[in-house]
C-alpha cells in the first residue's frame, strides 16, 4: 500500500468539500478499494471515509419506495425485516454477495458506484427500476450504469441512497463464479404494474435490462416463455469462466428459474 | 498402580489443537528478531528475457532500503544452483539433464515469477518500494508455455544446452510383451487424457527468517518447510557450501504443506546467505500473489492410455505415453514424481500381465512443476480408473465388476507388478464390496429416474485406486536414482521423573504427529499421554530425519519410533531383572509394569525410568545409566494403502453445474491409531481431489502470464462444494513395519478424481458425451453438452 492522506468527516458537505481532486477516492464498505491499495494497483493521495456520516446509514420506507442509505451494509439488506417485507428478492440478493466478511464491510452505494460489471446490485438497479439518489440530483436506474466499471456520476458526486419501487414481484437468480463468488451472470426478474422487468448482471460490460425477455414475459409469465427466448452472445463478456454463448445461455435459463421462483 | 487406558485406536482429540484453535501456534511468520530487515523479493515479469543490466542504485536510493542483492551478488560468493534430489536416467542409460538453478537469476528469467533480485529495508513496505523502483533490463524473448508444445520443432528453448526442452525420455515395462499381449487382444480402449495443473495453496503462505550469530558463525533458518533437516542439508552441501554444524533449521508450526513445502526454495538461501552478509536477521513472508507464481505446482501431464482385453474383460496389457511438464527449472524432487511414483503404479489393483509406460519429461517457461498430494499416483490413479471405466463401457459390463474379474485375488499377494512394486497385502473386493454397500449401488438407478423426474442427469463413477507410500526402502530408492535416504529416524528421551519427550525427524503440518505419536508411546510404555511430549521441526533438537510426504509420517517416522520404544523396554528389563534380583529372560513388561514371571514382585516404568538416572542400584557392570533410545527405521518395502470410492453426481444440463451428491469412501490403511484423524486425512484429501476434478485449473496465456494467478480466478473448494461423505475402512494389515499401518495423507486426493469424472461422464452418457476434461466447471461440462448435442443433431438430418 502506498502512504495517502486519511479524512473521516461527519456530514456529507464535509465530505464533498474534501474532494478537490480525482485523485482522492472515497471509502465506503472498501470492499474493493481496500484490496486494490494493498496491490499497489491505485495511489490515491487521500481517502474520505464515508463511515461516519449518519445521513447516509438507515433503510426506510418512503410510499412504494425502499430507500436504502449508501452506506448500509449488505448484511443490513439481507437481515432487515422491511426489506424482507416489501422485496425479499432484494434481501436474498444481499446475501447471496460475497461472504459474511464481505457482507458486514462493502456497502450498497459502494457496490453501485463502483459498478463492477459482476456485482449483484446492479441487477436489482435494473430490474427493478431503482432511482439512484445523489448529493446533487436523483438519476434513473436504467440510465445509471454506462459501461465497464463507469456510470452516470460526476466528479464530486456521491451517492446518498438508492430507492427500490416495490414490486409486485420479484425474484434473483445468480450463477456465481466458483472462485471469485461474483455473477457469472445473475438475473432479476419484477413483476410491476409497468409490466415485467428483466435485469441482468454479469454477462455484459454493465448492467442492463433484456427487452427480448420482458417482452415474452409480458406475452407469458412463465418460466417456459423465458427459457424459450434465446439471447444473443453480441457484445456480452468471455473470459475464462465463461464464454460469451455460455453467458447468453445462463440469462434465459436464470429468467426462467426467476419465473419459476415468483410463481 | 493402574495402567493408563489404551488409546490407540480410539479417537482422541487432538491435542495440538487448542492452540492451533486459540491463536497461540507459532508460525514462522510470528517469528520477530531485533533488527531484523524485511525482504522483498523482485520477481520476472516475463516468461522469457535476457537479464541485462540491474541498476541496483535505482534501489538504494529508496527511503528505508539498508541493501540490493542480485544473482551476480551470489554468483561472485560461490553460491551454488537449487539441486534435485533424484537422478532419472533415461531410454539408452542417458541421464535426465540437470540445468542450473541459481536462487537469483543470471543472464536469464525462465518464468514469470523467477527471482532476479533481493532489496532488504527497514519496513516491509520500504522493501517493496525499493523492489519497485529497481530498474532491470529485461529483453524479453520467446517463451514455451503449454506442455504440447514444448517438445515440438522449433520451440523456444528453455535452456541453451537441453536439446528439445527434453528433460528424460524414460521408460518402464516390457515393450515387447506389451506388444504382444495387444495383438492378441480382443478389444483395446484407448483414452487421450489431460491431468490439469494446480497450484498447491497451503493456507500458510511460505516463509522464511535468516540469522547469523557472527560470535560463533553459526545460521539459523527458520522456514515453513515439511523437513528442516533435508533443507538444512541441501542448502548447505549443495546451494551455501557452509558446514553443517553451523547450519540450525527450525520449521517450527507450519500451515499447510501438501507437498508444496517439501522442496528447498531459493529464498531459504537468500535469506540465510543474505542475514550474514548485512550482519542483520532477514524475514520474508510470501504474499498470495507470490505463492501462486513461485510455489511448486503440481501435475500437468499430457497422457495416451490403451488397455487391451480378451473377450470376456480379462486385461491382457497396458500401453501408457505421457509428457509431463517440469517447468522451467527441475525441482527438488520434481523428476521421481512422473517416474518412480507414477508409472509404477500403473498396474493399479489389477493383475495386468503386461505394461509399457513411456514418460517424456520437458522444460516450459513455467513455474517449477513438483511433487502435489500424491505426487505421481494421482495422475497414474486418474488414467487407469478412467481408462477401466470407459473399457467398461465400451464392454457393456458393470463397472464394478469389470474391476473385480481383474483384481489382484488375497491370495495371489506378495504379488510383483509388471512394473516394479511388490505389493505386501490387500483385499480389494472387500472394500469394492463394501463401498458397493455403503453408497446403496443397488439403488442407484431409482435415484437416477428421480432425477431425471426434476429435470437433472445423475450419474454414478468408480475408483478403485492404489497407492505406494512410505516412501522408502533406501536401497531400492537409491538404485532408482534417489539421491537421499529414506529413513526416519527417532529418539525417545525418558525424563528421570517418568515423563517422556520424543523427538521426530517427521515434521507435522496439519497431520496431528503430536497426538497420534504419543498415543503410539502412551500404549507402548504404559505412560499416560500427558505425559508424553512430541517435538518435531528443529534440527537442533531433533535426529538427522527425512521429514513428512508421500504419507510416511507414521509407517516410517512412527515405526523408528516404535524401534526405540523397544530399545527403551529392552534396557529397563535388564535395569528391572538386577533391582528384582531376577534373570532378564525372566522379566516380562507389560502396562507400563515390569514384573518376574510367575511372582508378585513388579517394578514400574517411573520406578525403572528414576533408577536409571538416580542410579544406585544399577547393574553397572552391564549397563550405562539413563534411559534415552534413538533408532533409525529403514523401511522393507512401500506400503500399499488402497480402496474404492464411488462418487454420485447430479449435473443441471441447462447450466452444467455438477452437484456432489454422495461420496463413498473405503480405504484400507492397514492398522489406525486415531480413526478420527485417519478421517479427517481422508476428508481433507477428498475435498482437494474434488477440487482438481471440479474446481481447479492453472491456466497459463500464450504469453505465459499466469492467468489464474489469485482466488479471483484460481477456484478452491470450498465448504459449499463437499458432500457429506459415507466413510469407512477395511484393514489388512502391512506385512512389513512393526504397527501394520500403510498410511492414509495422499488416498483421498489420489482416488476422488477418476471418480468424480467417471459419475460425470456416466451422467451425460444418454446426452451422447463420452468424456469430460478436468476441471469439470460448468462450463466445461455445458460445452460439452451442447457439442454432443449439436452432432446428435448432425446425425439425425
Amino acid at each position: 500500500m502506498y502512504a495517502f492522506e486519511y479524512h473521516r468527516p461527519s456530514s456529507l458537505d464535509e465530505a464533498v468539500a474534501l474532494l478537490t481532486s480525482d485523485d482522492i477516492k472515497l471509502l465506503a464498505g472498501g470492499q474493493t478499494l481496500i484490496p486494490t491499495l494493498k496491490q499497489r494497483l491505485a495511489m490515491p493521495d487521500a481517502l474520505v471515509d464515508l463511515g461516519r456520516i449518519e445521513a447516509l446509514k438507515g433503510i426506510r420506507t418512503e410510499g412504494d419506495s425502499i430507500v436504502i442509505g449508501a452506506r448500509t451494509t449488505h448484511a443490513e439488506v439481507a437481515a432487515s425485516e422491511e426489506v424482507r417485507a416489501a422485496i425479499p428478492a432484494l434481501a436474498r440478493l444481499a446475501g447471496l454477495i460475497g461472504d459474511p466478511q464481505v457482507r458486514n464491510r462493502g456497502t450498497i452505494g459502494g457496490s453501485v458506484a463502483n459498478a463492477d460489471p459482476a456485482a449483484d446490485y446492479p441487477a436489482a438497479v435494473v430490474g427493478l427500476g431503482a432511482t439512484i439518489h445523489t448529493n446533487q440530483r436523483t438519476i434513473p436506474g436504467d440510465s445509471f450504469f454506462e459501461d465497464l466499471f463507469t456510470t452516470a456520476l460526476d466528479d464530486n458526486e456521491l451517492i446518498t441512497a438508492v430507492a427500490f419501487p416495490i414490486p409486485q414481484a420479484a425474484a434473483y437468480e445468480k450463477f456465481a463464479n466458483p472462485a471469485s463468488g461474483y455473477a457469472v451472470v445473475g438475473v432479476m426478474v419484477a413483476k410491476t404494474a409497468g409490466g415485467p422487468r428483466v435485469g441482468v448482471t454479469g454477462a455484459g460490460p454493465c448492467a442492463f435490462r433484456a427487452p427480448a425477455l420482458e417482452e415474452a414475459l409480458a406475452g407469458a409469465f412463465t418460466p417456459e416463455a423465458a427459457k424459450g427466448v434465446s439471447m444473443p452472445a453480441t457484445g456480452l463478456n468471455a473470459d475464462i469462466h465463461a464464454s460469451a454463448e455460455y453467458r447468453a445461455a445462463l440469462i434465459s435459463v436464470l429468467a426462467s428459474r426467476a419465473v419459476a421462483a415468483i410463481g | 498402580m493402574n495402567a493408563p487406558v489404551k488409546t490407540v485406536g480410539t479417537s482422541v482429540k487432538r491435542t495440538e489443537d487448542a492452540r492451533f484453535l486459540t491463536g497461540r501456534g507459532r508460525y514462522t511468520d510470528d517469528i520477530n528478531r531485533p533488527g531484523q530487515l524485511y525482504a522483498a523479493f523482485v520477481r520476472s515479469p516475463h516468461a522469457h528475457a535476457v537479464l541485462g543490466e540491474i541498476d541496483t542504485q535505482s534501489a538504494l536510493d529508496v527511503p528505508g532500503v539498508a541493501a540490493v542483492f542480485t544473482g551476480a551478488d551470489m554468483a561472485a560468493d560461490g553460491v551454488g544452483g537449487l539441486p534435485c534430489g533424484w537422478q532419472v536416467i533415461g531410454k539408452s542409460g542417458v541421464p535426465m539433464k540437470e540445468p542450473p538453478h541459481p536462487p537469483l537469476a543470471v543472464g536469464r528469467v525462465r518464468h514469470v515469477g523467477d527471482t532476479v533480485a533481493v532489496v532488504l529495508a527497514e519496513s516491509r513496505n520500504a522493501a517493496k518500494d525499493g523492489a519497485e523502483a529497481l530498474m532491470i533490463d529485461y529483453d524479453p524473448q520467446p517463451a514455451v508455455v503449454h506442455l504440447a508444445d514444448a517438445g515440438a520443432p522449433g520451440a523456444a528453448q528453455v535452456h541453451d544446452d537441453v536439446a528439445g526442452n527434453v528433460c528424460y525420455d524414460w521408460e518402464i515395462g516390457d515393450k515387447a510383451a506389451t506388444d504382444a499381449a495387444f495383438e492378441g487382444a480382443a478389444h483395446v480402449t484407448r483414452l487421450d487424457l489431460v491431468n490439469n495443473r494446480l497450484i498447491p495453496n497451503a493456507i500458510e503462505p511460505r516463509a522464511a527468517v535468516g540469522e547469523y550469530d557472527p560470535a560463533d558463525g553459526s545460521y539459523t533458518l527458520t522456514t515453513t518447510s515439511q523437513n528442516p533437516h533435508v533443507i538444512r542439508l541441501l542448502m548447505c552441501a549443495f546451494v551455501l557450501n557452509l558446514p553443517e554444524h553451523k547450519v540450525r533449521v527450525v520449521a517450527p508450526d507450519v500451515g499447510g504443506g501438501f507437498g508444496s513445502k517439501i522442496f528447498h526454495y531459493a529464498e531459504e538461501a537468500v535469506v540465510t546467505w543474505a542475514a550474514a552478509k548485512v550482519g542483520r536477521p532477514i524475514k520474508w513472508t510470501a504474499e498470495r500473489g507470490e505463492s501462486f507464481m513461485t510455489d511448486c505446482h503440481g501435475r500437468d501431464h499430457v497422457s495416451t492410455a490403451e488397455l487391451a482385453m480378451d473377450a470376456d474383460g480379462t486385461f491382457l496389457g497396458l500401453r501408457v505415453r505421457t509428457l509431463a511438464n517440469m517447468g522451467a527449472y527441475l525441482s527438488t524432487f520434481a523428476s521421481s514424481v512422473p517416474t518412480y511414483l507414477y508409472a509404477t503404479l500403473l498396474a493399479g489393483q489389477y493383475r495386468t500381465p503386461a505394461i509399457h509406460a513411456e514418460v517424456k519429461a520437458l522444460f516450459t517457461h513455467t513455474t517449477p512443476v513438483d511433487a502435489y498430494r500424491g505426487a505421481g499416483r494421482p495422475e497414474a490413479t486418474y488414467l487407469l480408473e478412467k481408462l477401466v471405466e470407459k473399457a467398461a463401457r465400451e464392454m457393456k459390463m458393470d463397472p464394478a465388476e469389470l474391476r473385480r474379474k481383474n483384481f489382484i485375488r488375497p491370495d495371489q499377494f506378495p504379488y510383483a507388478t509388471p512394473v516394479a512394486l511388490t505389493y505386501d497385502t490387500g483385499d480389494y473386493a472387500a472394500s469394492l464390496d463394501r463401498a458397493l454397500e455403503l453408497s446403496e449401488y443397488a439403488t442407484f438407478a431409482e435415484r437416477r429416474a428421480a432425477s431425471e423426474a426434476n429435470g437433472k442427469l445423475r450419474g454414478v463413477g468408480f475408483s478403485c485406486y492404489i497407492e505406494a507410500c512410505g516412501i522408502a526402502p533406501s536401497a531400492v530408492a537409491g538404485a532408482l536414482g534417489a539421491r537421499a535416504g529414506l529413513y526416519e529416524a527417532a529418539e525417545v528421551r525418558f525424563n528421570p521423573t517418568g515423563s517422556v519427550t520424543v523427538f521426530t525427524g517427521s515434521h507435522s503440518h496439519g497431520q496431528g504427529h503430536e497426538t497420534t505419536f504419543a498415543q503410539i508411546v502412551a500404549d507402548r510404555l504404559g505412560v499416560p499421554m500427558a505425559n508424553v511430549e512430541i517435538v518435531h521441526g528443529d534440527t537442533n533438537r531433533i535426529p538427522f530425519g527425512m521429514g513428512t510426504y508421500g504419507s510416511r509420517s507414521l509407517a516410517v517416522g512412527g515405526s523408528a519410533i516404535v524401534r526405540a520404544i523397544d530399545k527403551i523396554i529392552d534396557k529397563g528389563k535388564k535395569i528391572a531383572a538386577h533391582m528384582l534380583e531376577a534373570g532378564e529372560g525372566d522379566i516380562e513388561f507389560k502396562d507400563g509394569v515390569f514384573s518376574v514371571a510367575g511372582t508378585d514382585k513388579s517394578l514400574t516404568m517411573g520406578e525403572i525410568a528414576f533408577q536409571a538416572y538416580v542410579p544406585h542400584n544399577f547393574p553397572h557392570d552391564k549397563l550405562e545409566p539413563g534411559l534415552d533410545e534413538s533408532a533409525f527405521y529403514d523401511p522393507g518395502n512401500f506400503t500399499y494403502p488402497a480402496g474404492t470410492y464411488i462418487c454420485e453426481v447430479e449435473v443441471d444440463p441447462d447450466t452444467g453445474h455438477v452437484t456432489v451428491d454422495r461420496f463413498t469412501a473405503v480405504d484400507d490403511f492397514g492398522t489406525i491409531i486415531n480413526p478420527m484423524i485417519v478421517e479427517g486425512q481422508v476428508h481433507g484429501g477428498v475435498a482437494q481431489g474434488l477440487g482438481q476434478a471440479l474446481l481447479e485449473g492453472c491456466v497459463y496465456d500464450d504469453e505465459g502470464q499466469l492467468v489464474t494467478g489469485s482466488y479471483m480466478d484460481y477456484a478452491m473448494p470450498r465448504a459449499l462444494h463437499i458432500p457429506d461423505y459415507r466413510f469407512d475402512f477395511t484393514c489388512t494389515p502391512c506385512t512389513h513395519n512393526p504397527l501394520g499401518a500403510k498410511g492414509c495423507g495422499e488416498a483421498g486426493a489420489i482416488g476422488s478424481p477418476p471418480a468424480i469424472i467417471n459419475a460425470i461422464i456416466d451422467a451425460l452418457g444418454p446426452l451422447g458425451v463420452d468424456d469430460i476434461p478436468m476441471p469439470a466447471t460448468p462450463h466445461t461440462v455445458w460445452q460439452a453438452i451442447q457439442a454432443a448435442r449439436a452432432s446428435t443433431a448432425q446425425a439425425a438430418e
